[in-house]
């Protein structure tokens, strides 16, 4: 009951970002709030199975990348008039291209993953990275679109009835889409499903001992996981309306585990706390100083050193610090 | 370590004779990189219009100006949201720095949809220059494709006919490829498409040597390009076959860093140190003066666009009316270090190009020295495409 | 058949090169269990340290010793700082604190050194190239690279299979827990290996400076390939890294120069250049999913 209420209260303070925001007049506020939320969602996509799961997956941005690049492929097309491979028209509709992000970064990510999850360990953070860059090789070299200079979307996806290029309409769409992704997470890894990916990592001969097939569980997860991605690269190719190869450069990928890790691996919570803390400080440090990558490093270092299982852990800590303090 | 970034250049003698400044100065963006390998780049560029504003008492043509600096760490996405940030919240009206053509394809046309001026005083991407092109949106630079053409038209200037060339495998790579064999027009004997992120260039020495043409042109920007001059020194390679270079494999600080293997190459460039036009002097004495370093092609750029503004600035006192503003840009009436310049219907730069000799100097580190000019009032190959 | 030779010689040099970055980072994996990001910045520091002093004293070999102490002081001040805490730690963790190292080294480097790429002194005797062959012309400096890389290879062997301390590395990376339970002080041993991987790292980017850029983030430029060399030989084997570290070499080298001219006698020539160049940037990549899906733990595991 309480964390519902808490939920609400979240979302409600979310939903009025935009109007504070505007009184405050940091408008821009508003576009690091869009960015934290889609980063969220790519962030927890990962940390479903990195967390959950137990695959260290570096080559998440991939999947984000593509889901970019669907909707730059689609919008580039629909702009020329030319459709794609002569059959697919293009298009810059909301409910056609994200689903259609979704599953393309689905479908690489059932690809990828089943070879993947042969190997384990550190070997699958490897094969994953291989992989990542190997698709990040292949879209540099994509000259139909742009290669490393990455698409210009001319204009942001259209959804019927909403001006998708007022900066508060296009916070509303992710706010919904992120409350919608957030609370189908919840289902997800409290379902019977999540239990067993729980149980794989926490002791894969015992699933399967009971009869369960990993690795078919583990490839579901990850496509799962992968779908998230997309859809998180699909939103920010609308934000940006860019995409580029340097989505899916391994440093982004990097970047999307070091938020789950700031966070905190295997929470619901944490990687948007994380894509949160990373982003701002990142944002705000840099206007600081010009030396901001120093601090911010030392910043993740003393986080790291300091606190076991990341923001989520700390936060949890001092509220029950907090409620010992009120009793 | 400095401590802000946020450099109040303008009205510092005011505050500090406590008087209240009746205006408030004029803020313009800046978006660069200043973090990573590439970092130097969006250095020299802040330094140069640092210096062009320091150099007028803080101000640009009698307005007073504060540069506000901001690292975009080579990410789209960051520089995106330092433009939301400067337009939504500081109110800016006129933005400038980006560094490299990926930032700029995700920041400017946000930019300059949101009617503020963009500045560019370093990259000029083709995606940009033809069709996508924009009345707020001005280079001061060149367009990227330009650079490469010069290459092309001094190799074929030095009667060079069999010219091998290399570049990365990337967009820029290929684009570099095809500037140079659209003004060079002689045979190429051999073409390699490097990997992305390739330092050891020992390979294609080898194929080089094998292949023996009469020229070389490669384009490695950075560090990459610093790594092959090394090693075709290294590979004895540089006495015998000649290399021609686009600008961005020469800048001062490249030819620093690889030393006396730089010696005897031929460089092609829109600004040279050695320029004697009166701008141009006044501006390497002050550089001199101020910094230590040597002095690069980047910090010229974003020399003349901090000139560039002062002009317009000069002619209509602020940005409050963008109409006027756009149009005294658009005249592009400053004294630009690399002598005469005027801006294309496309609001890229016509401007001349030049063929550099590098020779030893006087301690034996490498000097670029003008030799002679190559194209004249040379604009670029997009310009037809844009109906503005 | 001369350009065969040359290109079999490059992949050589590039191979020990990867070798000597591999040796450190398979030995703190393997034994420590700890995923280094920052063996890259080990490589910076050398490079800057040796080159810095090179060019103040005006002599190559005095910048080596610089090189290899610095590299190895900063190592074993990162491992006594941060990554001491860090043994017990998931991997996650690791990644995290390393990974913020990186931040801080590349920072530092610019705070010290500037932003621009510096300039590397060859020694006098090294310069310009030599015919070792009729017809076969070869920089002496990468000749001195690879045969350094060759000697610190063959310490390495003496070391890890005639030593006590080797002894102990290869029961370490064997199976940590038993050294453990044995009482042996393994928090000692833990330091040497670093170091020891913080040294090789020196050394290896005091070498390259000569030939590539010194410049911020030259160590992750080249932190992948490592990566990719210590997994496909197997984590926490050396004959794995040197093995997998040649092999990378030649065969990278002779992709990029090999396979475009191959596939031009099959295809037209725009097609093979292209199809060339595509399969050659991915080739580390692809050859190491191939190997990993043969032998998921790579050539030479330790313990297999």
């Amino acid at each position: 009951m309480r964390n519902r209420i808490l939920a609400l209260i979240l979302i409600l303070a979310l939903a009025a970002l935009p109007t504070i925001t505007q009184e405050l007049g940091e408008a821009s506020l508003l576009a690091l709030a869009t960015r934290i939320l889609i980063y969220g969602m790519a962030a927890a996509s990962l940390n479903f199975i990195l967390g959950y799961g137990g695959m260290v997956s570096f080559g998440h941005a991939a999947f984000f990348g593509i889901g970019a690049y669907v909707v730059g492929i689609l919008a580039s097309h629909h702009a020329s008039g030319e459709p794609l491979f002569g059959i697919v028209p293009g298009t810059d509709q909301m409910l056609l291209t994200l689903p259609l992000a979704v599953l393309v970064a689905g479908l690489f990510a059932a690809a990828i993953g089943a070879l993947s999850l042969r190997t384990g360990g550190v070997q699958f953070i490897m094969i994953t990275l291989a992989f990542a860059q190997m698709l990040f090789f292949l879209f540099v070299s994509l000259k139909a679109y742009g290669g490393e200079d990455g698409i210009i979307i001319r204009r942001t996806n259209a959804l019927p009835g909403l001006n998708m290029r007022d900066k508060a309409t296009f916070y509303y769409v992710v706010l919904a889409i992120t409350v919608l992704f957030f609370y189908g997470l919840r289902r997800l890894t409290q379902s019977s499903f999540g239990t067993v990916i729980s149980g794989i990592r926490q002791n894969e001969r015992r699933m399967a001992a009971v009869g369960i097939p990993a690795y078919r569980y583990k490839l579901y997860a990850f496509v799962l996981s992968g779908m998230g991605a997309g859809l998180a690269g699909a939103l920010m190719a609308n934000f940006l309306r860019f995409a580029s190869p340097d989505m899916m450069h391994w440093t982004k990928s990097g970047e999307l585990m070091i938020m789950v890790i700031l966070g905190g691996v295997g929470t619901l919570f944490g990687p948007f706390l994380g894509a949160a803390a990373f982003l701002i400080l990142e944002t705000f440090l840099a206007a600081w100083s010009e030396h901001w990558p120093f601090a911010l490093g030392l910043i993740l270092l003393v986080v790291v050193l300091g606190t076991r299982g990341g923001l989520a852990a700390l936060v949890q800590r001092i509220t029950a610090l907090v409620r010992r303090g009120v009793k | 370590m400095r401590k802000k970034l946020i450099l109040a250049a303008a009205g510092i003698a005011a505050l500090m004779s406590g008087t209240a400044m009746a205006q408030d100065p004029l803020k313009i963006g800046m978006i660069t990189t200043l973090s990573g390998p590439a970092g130097y780049l969006g250095q020299d560029i802040r330094d140069g219009m640092l210096l062009a504003i320091e150099m007028e008492g803080g101000k640009l043509g009698g307005v007073p100006v504060e540069l506000v600096v901001e690292d975009d760490g080579l990410k789209p996405g960051n520089g995106r949201q330092i433009a939301e940030k400067f337009m939504g919240d500081a109110g800016m009206k006129l933005l400038t720095g980006i560094v490299f053509s990926n930032v700029a394809g995700a920041t400017v046309p946000d930019i300059v949809n949101n009617d503020a001026i963009y500045i560019s005083p370093n990259a000029g991407p083709s995606n940009l220059a033809g069709a996508e092109c924009h009345p707020n949106y001005f280079v001061v630079s060149w367009q990227n494709d330009a650079l490469h053409e010069a290459a092309g038209a001094a190799a074929k200037k030095l009667g060079f006919k069999k010219a091998f060339v290399l570049a990365p495998n990337y967009q820029a790579g290929k684009d570099a490829i095809n500037g140079f064999k659209r003004t060079f027009g002689g045979e190429i004997v051999g073409e390699i498409y490097t990997q992305l992120d390739q330092t050891d260039f020992a390979s294609e020495m080898a194929q080089i040597r094998a292949a023996d043409p009469e020229v070389v042109f490669q384009f490695h920007p950075g560090g990459l390009g610093i790594a092959f001059l090394k090693q075709y020194a290294q590979a004895g390679l540089t006495g015998q076959i000649p290399m021609v270079l686009s600008e961005p494999s020469t800048d001062a600080v490249v030819l620093n860093a690889v030393g006396e293997g730089a010696v005897g190459i031929f460089a092609t460039a829109h600004w040279n140190r050695d320029f004697e036009n009166d701008a141009n002097l006044e501006f390497v004495n002050a550089w001199d003066k101020k910094f230590g370093r040597p002095i690069t092609y980047y910090a010229s750029q974003g020399y003349d666009t901090a000139k560039l503004i002062a002009s317009a600035l000069a002619k209509t006192g602020g940005v409050d009316d963008l109409d006027k503003f756009r149009e005294a840009v658009r005249a592009a009436d400053f004294k630009s270090v690399r002598g005469d310049f005027k801006f294309g219907n496309n609001q890229h730069p016509v401007h001349d190009w030049y063929l550099l000799d590098i020779v030893a100097g006087p301690d034996g580190k490498p000097v670029a020295v003008t030799k002679d000019k190559l194209l004249e009032d040379y604009g670029d190959a997009y310009a037809d495409q844009c109906k503005m | 058949m001369i350009l065969v030779l040359e290109q079999l010689l490059n992949g050589l040099q590039y191979g020990v090169m990867l070798f000597l970055l591999a040796a450190g980072l398979t030995l703190i994996f393997g034994i420590m269990g700890v995923i280094n990001l920052a063996h890259g910045s080990l490589y910076m520091v050398g490079a800057y340290a040796g080159t810095f002093v090179a060019a103040e004293t005006g002599s190559f070999w005095l910048g080596l010793p610089a090189a290899l102490g610095a590299a190895a002081l900063t190592g074993l001040a990162i491992e006594a700082l941060v990554i001491r805490k860090l043994y017990q730690r998931d991997h996650l963790d690791q990644v995290l604190a390393t990974f913020a190292l990186i931040l801080m080294f590349n920072q530092l480097i610019v705070m010290l050194f500037g932003r621009s790429p510096v300039f590397t002194l060859l020694p006098a005797a090294f310069e310009g190239s030599v015919e070792i062959l009729p017809g076969l012309y070869y920089p002496p400096y990468r000749l001195l690279i690879i045969g350094a890389g060759l000697l610190v290879a063959v310490g390495l062997y003496f070391l890890i299979n005639r030593t006590r301390i080797g002894m102990l590395v290869r029961a370490g990376s064997t199976n940590r827990d038993m050294v453990r339970a044995l009482g042996v002080d393994i928090r000692l041993l833990y330091t040497v290996v670093f170091g020891l991987g913080a040294l090789l790292a020196g050394l290896a980017g005091y070498m390259a400076g000569p030939i590539l850029a010194v410049q911020v983030g030259m160590g992750e430029q080249i932190l992948l390939a490592t990566f990719v060399v210590v997994v496909i030989g197997g984590v926490g084997s050396i004959r794995g890294a040197f093995v997998a570290g040649i092999g990378l070499g030649v065969i990278d080298t002779c992709l990029r120069a090999f396979l475009p001219g191959m596939l031009r006698t099959v295809m037209p020539a725009s097609e093979a250049d292209a199809l060339g160049v595509g399969i050659s940037s991915m080739g580390i990549y692809l050859l190491m999913a191939l190997v990993l899906l043969i032998r998921p733990k790579g050539l030479f595991a330790a313990g297999s």
